[in-house]
């Protein structure tokens, strides 16, 4: 196996993009990504495409060849493979896309994320957010993905004494970030009062713990390390890349208030990169739900079990605490398009390595680590990422 | 969701039917071909029971549902829980005969046969299990509820399956 770097980033603006169409999207994101790298497309070896749900959003499925095809590609015959986990089916194409370049068995590589769910009613797009949870033991029986994540968070108040103001600071921390993100679906900075008094989704969670339902897509240049320089000025190597999966359904897991998966991955990755959670500066983690966040900052090694609530009320995780998450705003304010996310998280801790984050910018960072989350935890995907010498 | 798929599972959303490993005695709902938990996953194929629940539990941890699945729009807001049976599983359900303010974690409860859901107005009307107060509560008189399923812990069928 041979070091991996990431060469070249690219996204789209997340949000309600009317006026633009799955392909546009995809598109435009890994065509930013090749420019970055300096890299002809000549030099790509193959197409990764992380994506969840493309047949029930768009009734479009076979989706890997369609992006190739209008990146203009499709004359060079590249392999492209559409890759699904959930919501982390970015991450996972990431991980692909890493074990095809550190294999040998190919020099470049392209890995996408994009997801279009604006293109149907809020009402089918929280359905089909829900099909990431197990359908015939929860959904059946009245389970909703904000569900399920209520409950775990209702368990973890009940053992940890975690606060609904605790949550809440979550969000207003996204938001506070995402307004500092031109690509961010939301900019508008919240209130504690606002994020409590929003209307209720699933108790304790009301609409600002939740996600948004987004537009976007996202991509980065994968390339062997030993050739980066040639391609990037700052490429940034990839550490780490694991994946660990878990029980589809919360109702069977060892603890409801733990993902193993979480735990697992980041276990994994730590191990791989011979380093450990103290050492990393910037993180983007899952907050699809307030409550995910708090879990992902306790199983990911930030913080102990059950303390992540007053340790993000005591502003260990802002930006210039111990570890500053979510720079980018997060699934929460940046956007959620479910293939998207994990890549995009990679593109914005690119960008702070290479000091390149703008008014985000953390200060000179030198590892980061990428969390994703599919479904309620059945898979989580942990990538570290260090600026290269 | 088409007829066959959900009937299929009909013996287990109507009856709790799950299953036990006879390798090291572990009850899983819905039931499994193979242990996931024993130390001989292997060897636990084709050991795996048909094991029945008795349908008695307690809240384990719970919401009120504002926004519904699909099929559950009539039943806005729904508590819906994870109950810890008395045999172990762990169940996803909603809790009815209450209100919402009234359940609570550790809550005594009770599986009882209900509809689930409609597929619109023609569709197809999906039954299966929810749970109801087992015990005394302010709002509403205690009792078995109506509907009752599952077979009470430790009876004649739960041994036969055992
Ligand atoms: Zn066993």
């Amino acid at each position: 196996m041979r070091d991996v770097a990431v060469l070249g980033v690219g996204m789209t603006k997340f949000g309600e993009l009317w006026d633009r169409s799955f392909r546009e999207i995809g598109i435009e994101a890994g065509l930013q990504a090749l420019v970055d790298a300096k890299l002809s497309s000549g030099d790509l070896g193959a197409l990764y495409l992380g994506n969840m749900a493309s047949g029930s959003l768009i009734d479009q499925e076979h989706i890997g060849p369609l992006i190739l095809d209008y990146a203009g590609l499709g004359a060079r015959h590249l392999p492209a493979v559409r890759v699904e986990g959930g919501g982390a089916s970015g991450s996972l194409a990431l991980h692909q896309g890493y074990l095809a370049v550190a294999s040998g068995l190919y020099d470049f590589v392209v890995v996408g994320g994009a997801e279009k769910l604006t293109d149907v009613p809020d009402a089918t797009g929280n359905q089909i957010t829900s099909s990431a949870a197990d359908h015939e033991w929860e959904v059946v029986f009245g389970g909703t993905l904000p569900a399920l994540w209520a409950m775990i968070a209702r368990r973890h108040m009940h053992q940890y004494g975690t606060t609904r103001e605790q949550l809440a600071r979550v969000a207003v921390h996204a938001h506070e970030m995402g307004s500092k993100n031109p690509n961010a679906h939301y900019r508008n900075k919240v209130t504690l009062e606002q994020v409590i008094g929003a209307g209720p989704v699933a108790e304790p969670l009301g609409v600002f713990d939740c996600a948004p339902l987004s537009d976007g897509a996202a991509a980065v240049v994968l390339g062997p390390m030993e050739l980066a320089h040639k391609y990037s000025e700052r490429p940034v190597r990839i550490a780490a890349s694991a994946v660990a999966c878990d029980t589809m359904a919360v109702q069977h897991r060892r603890d409801v208030t733990t993902l193993d998966s979480t735990v697992l991955a980041a276990r994994r990755a730590f191990e791989q990169a011979k380093r450990a959670p103290a050492d990393v500066q910037v993180a983007e983690i899952n907050d699809a739900y307030t409550i995910s966040a708090l879990l992902a900052l306790e199983d990911l090694g930030f913080s102990e079990k059950g303390h992540a609530g007053p340790d993000f009320e005591a502003g260990r995780f802002a930006r210039g605490g111990e570890v500053a998450v979510n720079m980018s705003g997060g699934l929460k304010a940046q956007g959620r398009p479910f293939g998207a996310v994990g890549v995009a998280q990679v593109v914005e801790l690119v960008r702070q390595l290479r000091g390149e984050a703008k008014d985000r910018q953390v200060a000179n960072p030198t590892l980061a680590l990428a969390h994703d989350v599919g479904g309620t935890g059945a898979t989580s995907v942990v990538t570290l990422l260090e600026r290269a010498s | 969701m088409s007829i066959a798929r959900f009937w299929r599972e009909t013996p287990r959303r109507y009856n709790l039917g799950g299953s036990k490993c006879t390798m090291c005695g572990t009850v899983y709902f819905p039931p499994r071909a193979v242990c996931p938990t024993c130390a001989h996953h292997r060897e636990s194929i084709g050991k795996m029971e048909p094991f029945q629940l008795s349908g008695d539990g307690e809240v384990f941890s719970y919401t009120t549902v504002h926004e519904p699945a699909e099929g559950f729009e009539m039943q806005v807001p729904y508590v819906l829980a994870l109950v810890r049976t008395v045999e172990g599983p762990v169940l996803t359900g909603q809790v009815v005969d209450l209100a919402p303010e009234d359940v609570r974690i550790g809550l005594k409860v009770r599986a009882t046969f209900r509809k689930l859901r409609e597929e619109g107005k023609a569709g197809v009307i999906h039954y299966g299990y929810k749970f109801a107060p087992a015990e005394d509560l302010p709002n509403r008189p205690p009792g078995r509820p109506r509907g009752a399923v599952g077979a009470p812990a430790g009876s004649e069928s739960d041994r036969a399956a055992a």
